[in-house]
């Protein structure tokens, strides 16, 4: 299994959006590493027939009645919000400056 | 006259015939809880929010049901109020929530910083499921971050001690929860187990802990985790409390999808009322008990006194069958991709945008950095970059499906198993309650504390832990993993073992350090910490 170099920690940090210090850089570099080595012993079995199993119960499809119902108010749902305008999040622009 | 501490001694079940019976009202068992909580918790932190006033005025209630139900026993009416018998069997029963649960307008703060002035605007279905019951909420415990750790050390708050000895950890991640239960503070409690998170701290704690088949209960307002894993389930201090507290949460709600529409069997009524009716109920069972779960570094008192555990159930008529469960030895590794792979795609959301803490960067990308960076702990960071790792582009066939094979194997070893045995009984956990800081720095260590909890998750099993003595004056934990949806016949075995060693001397003993909770001059936990030197 391939070992992490300090450039794929950082780059896994920019994959999840995680703003980390070097000292936490350094940290993790070493404890991914670690851990990672622990999943060598998955390598040792022969997995080529067998199916993946994502969930363990047999529910399949579960629907329900295309009916319109109550939900959260716009005060509820915004209350939390650190930035709001009317009925809407605000956010910083993403297009232009 | 039970004295007001005497009160919260009793059982669940004991609490509820002695409201009925008018010996004590809702408010006075209550209060009497609430003056422990008030009295103990700055030594022993089980707790990170406390609603005294609003648990009293649910308590008021009750009493006012309680009384009405009296006077329509006595003189029966038209049927519009309830009888002492139809009431809830929780009505007026203390009962802590985990800090993941949300609830309406209270703090939820999953233990994490970045949650840290969230307010929910609605509750979880099991809240509300509570609330029906009329069971009384004093406040929310202490979790390791997001339901990340073993320990509970991962808290944001601070850690949690555990009463059998306090420079101890409760155990983790529900170390709140089982810690509050175990000192009295509540007769019941509600947890999450993803990797052992509620069976792992019930045996630490020597309380009684059920993790129910995946889709036993609503996680609808549940602060998710890991979600092919996460259940939520009760602890209690006897396995009939427990059972009343599952029979309360459980069932299908449809807006939890993976909730499923499985008949809820009436758990508590079903169990045998004698201890010889329990216990003749072992005759004939079958139950099989994993090699492999006696696992390298399982400390020798807890391997001894699950043996005679073993020894006493086939004593009293159960057959005991050696199993194999041949994959088991991968079940760590595999856990720790699947479930940080799951858990850092639900983590996504907390992005400093709709709810949650907020830091502005120079741009969106600097918001989202700044935010999380500085709104996580470190093991809830580790486990991200794990699984994002592991996700990511050109490892995800190495890491993440390779898992979910093998999962697929963990689940046939327990299949083949079950078409022999009627349930298997192994070790909770190889270990009794660590020191505080001991396993902090050593990741990999920590995860060595689900050995043998996490292969039940992989596979959507229920498993109860339960009380089985003390080692070096520390709980063991017994493990009892059934097939799926068979979480009765768990309970009844678990009541069968209550009813063999009741008489064990180990079950008259209290936790070693109630005592010193009493003292005003024992240290918090967080002190303790530092006077240990960290």
């Amino acid at each position: 299994m391939p070992t992490l170099s300090r450039a794929d920690v950082q780059h896994v940090a920019h994959l999840a959006r995680l703003g980390l210090e070097g000292h936490e850089l350094d940290r993790l570099e070493g404890q991914l590493n670690h851990i990672l080595d622990q999943y060598a012993v998955l390598a040792e079995l022969s997995t080529d027939d067998i199916e993946p199993t994502a969930q363990t119960i047999e529910l399949e499809n579960i629907l329900r009645e295309d009916v319109a119902r109550a939900s959260l108010t716009p005060d509820d749902a915004l209350a939390g919000a650190p930035a709001r305008r009317g009925d809407l999040f605000e956010v910083p622009p993403i297009l232009g400056g | 006259m039970t004295s007001s501490r005497g009160l919260t001694r009793l059982s669940a079940h004991r609490m509820g015939a002695g409201l009925r019976a008018g010996e004590f009202s809702a408010r006075e068992l209550l209060d009497a809880h609430l003056s422990l909580i008030e009295a103990q918790d700055g030594a022993l932190h089980a707790w990170v929010s406390l609603d005294f006033e609003r648990a009293r005025e649910a308590a008021d209630r009750a009493d006012t049901t309680l009384v009405a139900a009296r006077g329509v026993s006595a003189a029966p009416r038209d049927g519009s109020t309830p009888t002492l018998d139809a009431l809830p069997r929780l009505l007026g029963i203390p009962v802590a929530l985990k800090d993941l649960v949300v609830t309406r307008g209270r703090p939820s703060t999953a233990g994490s910083r970045i949650l840290e002035s969230f307010i929910s605007p609605y509750d979880a279905h099991i809240a509300e499921r509570l609330d029906a019951a009329g069971a009384i909420v004093p406040g929310k415990t202490n979790m390791d971050e997001f339901a990340m750790g073993s320990s509970t050390e991962h808290s944001a708050w601070g850690p949690t001690g555990n009463p059998w000895a306090l420079d101890r950890v409760p155990g983790g991640s529900s170390g709140g929860s089982a810690a509050a239960v175990a000192a009295y503070h509540v007769p019941l409690a509600i947890g999450t187990d993803t990797g052992g998170s509620i069976r792992q701290p019930a045996a630490l704690t020597g309380t009684v802990g059920l993790k129910p088949t995946y889709g036993r209960v609503s996680r609808f307002g549940i602060i998710a985790f890991a979600s092919s894993l996460d259940q939520i389930g009760p602890f209690g201090r006897d396995v009939r409390d427990t059972a009343i507290l599952l029979g309360t949460i459980a069932g299908r709600d449809e807006r939890d999808s993976t909730s499923a529409p499985v008949a809820v069997p009436d758990y508590a009524g079903e169990l045998p009322s004698s201890d010889d009716e329990a216990a003749a109920s072992l005759r004939g069972v079958r139950l099989g008990l994993p090699r492999q779960y006696f696992v390298k570094g399982m400390e020798p008192g807890v391997e001894a006194r699950v043996r005679e555990a073993v020894a006493a159930l086939a004593d009293a008529g159960a057959e005991i069958v050696d199993v194999d469960l041949p994959h088991t030895d991968y079940g760590l590794a595999t856990y720790y991709i699947v479930a940080p792979a799951e858990a850092s795609a639900n983590l996504a959301r907390y992005d400093g945008i709709r709810f949650g803490r907020s830091v502005r960067g120079a741009d969106v990308l600097g918001n989202y950095l700044a935010t999380r960076g500085g709104g996580f702990g470190a093991e809830v960071k580790r486990r991200i970059m794990l699984g994002t790792y592991a996700l990511s582009a050109g490892y995800y066939d190495a890491y993440y499906l390779k898992a979910q094979k093998v999962r697929t194997l963990l689940k046939r070893d327990f299949d083949e198993a079950f078409a022999q045995v009627d349930a298997l009984v192994a070790p909770t956990s190889p270990t009794v309650a660590f020191p505080l800081g001991a396993r902090l720095d050593d990741p990999v260590a920590m995860y060595l504390s689900d050995a043998c909890t996490l292969p039940v998750n992989m596979a959507g099993l229920p498993g109860l832990s339960i009380p089985c003595g003390l080692s070096e004056g520390l709980p063991v934990g017994l493990q009892l993993i059934g097939r799926a949806w068979d979480e009765a016949r768990l309970f009844r075995l678990g009541r069968a073992y209550e009813a063999i060693t009741a008489d064990a001397k180990w079950r008259t003993l209290e936790p070693t350090d109630l005592r010193a909770l009493d003292d005003p001059a024992t240290p918090g936990p967080m002190e303790r910490v530092a006077i240990m030197g960290r």
